[in-house]
């Protein structure tokens, strides 16, 4: 079984896998970080978007195996303490969710596009969250919390 | 999922050795096709080897007349480039129209030419731009390199490295895509360039992309919408599906065809 060693949110974590252990599972199963979720398990629901080496991806179709050195976040790794990151704070402001098993995902994809963009439109907002489907919320209020979280970021994560 | 061998060469040539000490292996660049069907057990390597480690397959070039992409450049980075996006903008558009963020983050060009999903972008704009695939040891045109569903002429050991794009005078891509997937339920890329004015399409038929000899002919006696709107394609060997059926597919393509010509300004 081969070792994959990675930092995730900051502290160097290994693990022996199997070839075919995916990221995600990696992450949840091997590390107990259950805050990135699987929903439907073929890249397009969005539910397990985590940041590899800065960037937002679908750790549900990335192995283990890829991500061997690279720098991971989890949701678990915004926060500060008891302080919530930007973005997951205004998620609460702006009740960006209802039921919640899309959010952690949808937190990772909107710091992604924060970073990029530190002031995006609703119109910009919404493309980029093509790939985070959120069935309860009809994403108004995600998408408001999305654009408020970026200009509370401030351009920087 | 079966389990396989992960092996992560950091040159070239270990790359190929490592291919052809495994008759049953594969290679992996960012995995969203390979992990797709390999999840569906419709593949099932006993090796996969990654590409990531490989020096040299990042980078894209102006060469004057055309841009070269290399293989393991995302969807994100032919989007983003500034090269891409001066010499053939719509080029970086199609990449833009990609899946979605995260897909267009890990996804290569050199993985989608070489999986040759029917439903795949890339297809179209190879064969329409008049592309040529670099590969380690040859080059192919992409007239000859696709060679139908999931089918190129690639060998088992062959890695490409790269793909050079002739820079058109004018070319455009219109897609229908499918909500959830994103992929082309039909997608067509009009080229006005160097060999001429091409149209392929991609999504629609099972053997995957196909250029439309008519249109193509309409377009070089007058170069407009209305020159293709009136040719409709056969529904003969078109995808049939939840999304479209085949019939429908078939006039999407003369739809999307139309409006890429007119989105070639």
């Amino acid at each position: 079984m081969p070792t994959v060693t990675m930092t995730v949110n900051g502290m160097e974590r290994s693990g022996n896998v199997e070839g075919r252990t995916l990221l995600v599972e990696f992450l949840r199963e091997h590390l107990g970080l259950t805050g990135t979720h699987v929903g439907c398990d073929t890249s397009q629901c969005g539910a397990c978007v985590v940041h590899v080496n800065g960037t937002s991806v679908k750790s549900c179709t990335c192995l283990a195996a890829q991500a061997d050195g690279a720098e991971v976040t989890t949701i678990e790794g915004l926060a500060n303490g008891s302080d919530l990151h930007p973005m997951q704070e205004a998620f609460r402001e702006h009740h960006g969710l209802q039921c919640g098993f899309c959010t952690p995902g949808m937190v990772m994809s909107a710091v992604d596009l924060a970073n990029q963009n530190s002031d995006p439109s609703e119109h910009e907002v919404r493309e980029w969250l093509e790939g985070n489907l959120c069935r309860c919320t009809g994403y108004h209020n995600i998408v408001k919390a999305v654009q408020a979280g970026a200009k509370a970021m401030g351009g920087g994560s | 999922m079966n389990d396989f061998t992960y092996h992560a060469p950091t040159s070239l040539d270990d790359a190929v050795a490592a291919l052809r000490g495994d008759g049953g292996a594969k290679l992996i660049a960012g995995g969203h096709s390979l992990l797709p069907v390999m999840k569906l057990n419709l593949a099932a390597p006993s090796a996969l080897v990654s590409l990531a480690g490989v020096p040299g397959l990042g980078d894209i070039a102006d060469g004057g007349d055309s841009v070269t992409v290399g293989a393991m450049c995302s969807h994100a980075q032919v989007a983003g480039s500034a090269v891409v996006q001066a010499r053939i903008p719509a080029l970086a558009a199609m990449a833009d129209g990609i899946g979605d963020a995260q897909v267009r983050n890990a996804g290569t060009i050199g993985g989608s030419v070489a999986h040759n999903d029917p439903a795949a972008d890339y297809p179209a704009a190879c064969v329409a731009l008049g592309a040529t695939i670099v590969t380690d040891r040859r080059e192919v045109h992409a007239d000859d390199f696709f060679q139908g569903m999931f089918a190129t002429a690639l060998a088992d050991d062959e890695v490409v490295t790269a793909v050079r794009f002739p820079v058109p005078g004018r070319a455009a891509y219109a897609k229908f895509a499918n909500p959830a997937s994103k992929y082309a339920v039909a997608g067509v890329m009009v080229a006005d360039g160097p060999a001429g004015v091409r149209v392929a399409v991609t999504g629609a038929s099972g053997d995957g992309v196909f250029r439309v000899a008519e249109m193509e002919a309409a377009l070089g006696a007058s170069f407009s919408g209305e020159a293709v709107a009136g040719v409709a394609v056969s529904s003969d060997g078109m995808l049939s599906d939840t999304a479209a059926g085949a019939d429908y597919r078939a006039h999407l393509v003369t739809v999307m065809a139309k409006r890429a010509v007119e989105a070639c300004g």
